[in-house]
């Protein structure tokens, strides 16, 4: 049985002004039917590049990729039919109302009397009291949920989501995972990218982290967190850390993290922190989470060669 | 099943559910066509025995309405598609280049008909219409509502911003529809204008058309029908060629 995605040594270069761009370079792995696949990486690592290869939008400088395995451009009708893509830009049209552009959606693909699966997406969504809502008339978050129902309309094996998250808020969120979720449990794969690790860590079952184009680490979730060695020091503090600290520290307003490895680790920072006159709150020891090890990841791997 | 039908359906609606806009405006715009020049010119130009001004410039107006909103409805609802964002929902459903260009020019050719035949109705009272050869309307109508759909997907899909479109449609579609002979016969041009307007492919559309309409015409229908056709087999194999390769749509 093939792959439910191959990206086969997929590179893109740009050609731009100041000389080419390589967007990806020689990305290659598969995810296997059924997986909740997770792709993570800082902006411009390359993640929306891959994504647009796989949807057909874009062509790879050299490489393939293959859905279940079909190439995407060799035979782009039948790979579309097995792909929903969520694309990452909020984008609707506004001449029609949410059950319309389903409707239209479902058409795009030949299915037609699809009234019942739509429903369903619109419950499973949140969406049924806005069916006949005009687009125009939605909220960011409304029209997200309608952009995923409409890349479900024909019952895609894979689905694919490009930070389908950002910017929106949390019972959104929860409603869509769990769709989601139960979509994948039911046999879809899932191909996730997202700003939120706390999302990739619960969610998805592998991962695969992108920087300059290159995939750095691909490994299960569970591996990945094995990997982060040390635990973290967490505590609040409206005060300026002492120089050694900041350097090593993570900060996220007033909240800040330490790695620290052991016992005696612990009590000199603590000692170091006293000895400075920091007053902390809510201190705690936690064991590493996924963007502690992503931050690991994207500051310690080499980055990628100069373009050739 | 294929999704062509369902594309046609949606493209036709984009249309029609803003026909105030999309077909009605540009009715009015020809009606005040003709009371400006046929209040001003019925008196002073005859242009074939026995036809009067006014019933001369109709079949024009409704041909250049024609061809203007044809080209208007492929080239705008690309460009917005493109601009909003939502071309997306298409490139991702597995539609043949056929199906876009089927969707994209059949709507454009129905909205040129009904503005067309609009122009007709809101007009017929200001002179008496002949139609001497239906079959010869109705076939210029088609192919140079089908020519100027498939030039607007070419625009569309070559145009990045509002403003290119603008040119395209300013400084090539507006002059070329304008210096077709719509209000005038080139016979009443000085010879260098003849022969540049016998450059002029959309002149042979309003030509053959008017035949339809009159039994007259400037040249023989036959000779407009192979230079339509041509024009509209050259530009159709372009359109269909660009939308396989996905200029400017699929990088």
């Amino acid at each position: 049985m093939s792959a439910a995605v191959r990206f086969d040594h997929v590179s893109k270069r740009f050609d731009t002004p100041r000389g080419p761009l390589h967007a990806l370079q020689d990305v290659a792995f598969d995810i296997e039917a059924g997986e909740f696949f997770g792709l993570l990486g800082p902006n411009g690592a390359g993640k929306t590049t891959l994504i647009s290869i796989l949807a057909g939008l874009s062509r790879p400088s050299s490489g393939r990729v293959a859905v279940f395995g079909i190439d995407v451009h060799a035979d782009p009708m039948q790979a579309r039919r097995r792909l929903g893509i969520v694309p990452q830009e909020l984008v609707f049209d506004p001449f029609f109302t949410v059950r319309e552009a389903l409707r239209f959606q479902s058409g795009y693909f030949g299915i037609r009397g699809n009234d019942a699966w739509i429903d369903e997406l619109l419950a499973g969504l949140g969406l049924t009291d806005k069916a006949d809502t005009n687009m125009r008339q939605l909220s960011g978050g409304m029209k997200r949920r309608v952009m995923v129902a409409q890349a479900l309309v024909h019952r895609p094996p894979v689905i694919v989501l490009d930070e389908p998250t950002a910017g929106v808020d949390v019972e959104l969120r929860q409603t869509l995972w769990a769709f989601i979720s139960r979509l994948n449990r039911e046999g879809s794969t899932v191909l996730l990218t997202t700003h939120y690790l706390e999302e990739a860590e619960a969610l998805c079952g592998r991962i695969a982290m992108l920087r300059a184009g290159r995939v750095i680490a691909l490994e299960r979730t569970a591996d990945l967190l094995k990997r982060a060695s040390a635990n973290v020091l967490r505590f609040k503090t409206d005060q300026m850390l002492p120089a050694a600290l900041a350097a090593r520290a993570r900060v996220t307003g007033r909240i800040k993290q330490i790695k620290v490895h052991d016992a005696y680790e612990v009590e000199q920072t603590l000692a170091a922190l006293r000895q400075a006159g920091v007053v902390m709150e809510d201190i705690e020891v936690h064991k590493a989470d996924l963007e502690d090890v992503f931050l690991d990841f994207m500051a310690v791997q080499p980055t990628a060669e100069a373009p050739a | 099943m294929s999704g062509w039908q369902t594309l046609l359906r949606k493209e036709v609606l984009r249309f029609w559910k803003v026909a105030f806009q999309t077909v009605a405006a540009p009715i009015v715009t020809a009606m005040l066509y003709l009371l400006i020049f046929g209040h001003v010119l019925e008196e002073h130009v005859q242009v074939y025995d026995g036809v009067g001004y006014t019933a001369f410039l109709l079949p024009g107006l409704a041909m250049m309405s024609l061809l203007q909103n044809a080209f208007a409805n492929s080239s705008s609802s690309l460009i917005q598609s493109k601009i909003m964002g939502n071309l997306v929902f298409i490139l991702v459903a597995p539609l043949s280049h056929w199906a876009w260009f089927v969707a994209y020019v059949g709507s454009s050719v129905l909205r040129g008909l009904v503005v067309g035949t609009g122009v007709l109705l809101v007009t017929a009272w200001a002179a008496e219409l002949r139609f001497a050869h239906p079959l010869w309307i109705g076939v210029f109508a088609v192919l140079g509502a089908g020519l100027l759909g498939a030039l607007g997907v070419i625009a569309g899909l070559w145009a990045e911003k509002f403003d290119q479109m603008a040119a395209f449609q300013n400084f090539l579609i507006m002059p070329m529809t304008f210096l077709s002979g719509v209000f005038y016969s080139i016979h009443s041009l000085p010879p260098f204008w003849q022969a540049v307007s016998h450059l002029n492919p959309f002149f042979y559309m309003i030509d053959g058309a008017r035949y339809g309409f009159f039994g007259v015409s400037d040249v023989s229908p036959w000779l407009s029908l192979a230079v339509v056709g041509t024009a509209f087999v050259l530009v159709a194999a372009l359109t269909l060629h660009l939308l396989r390769i996905g200029y400017k749509i699929r990088h």
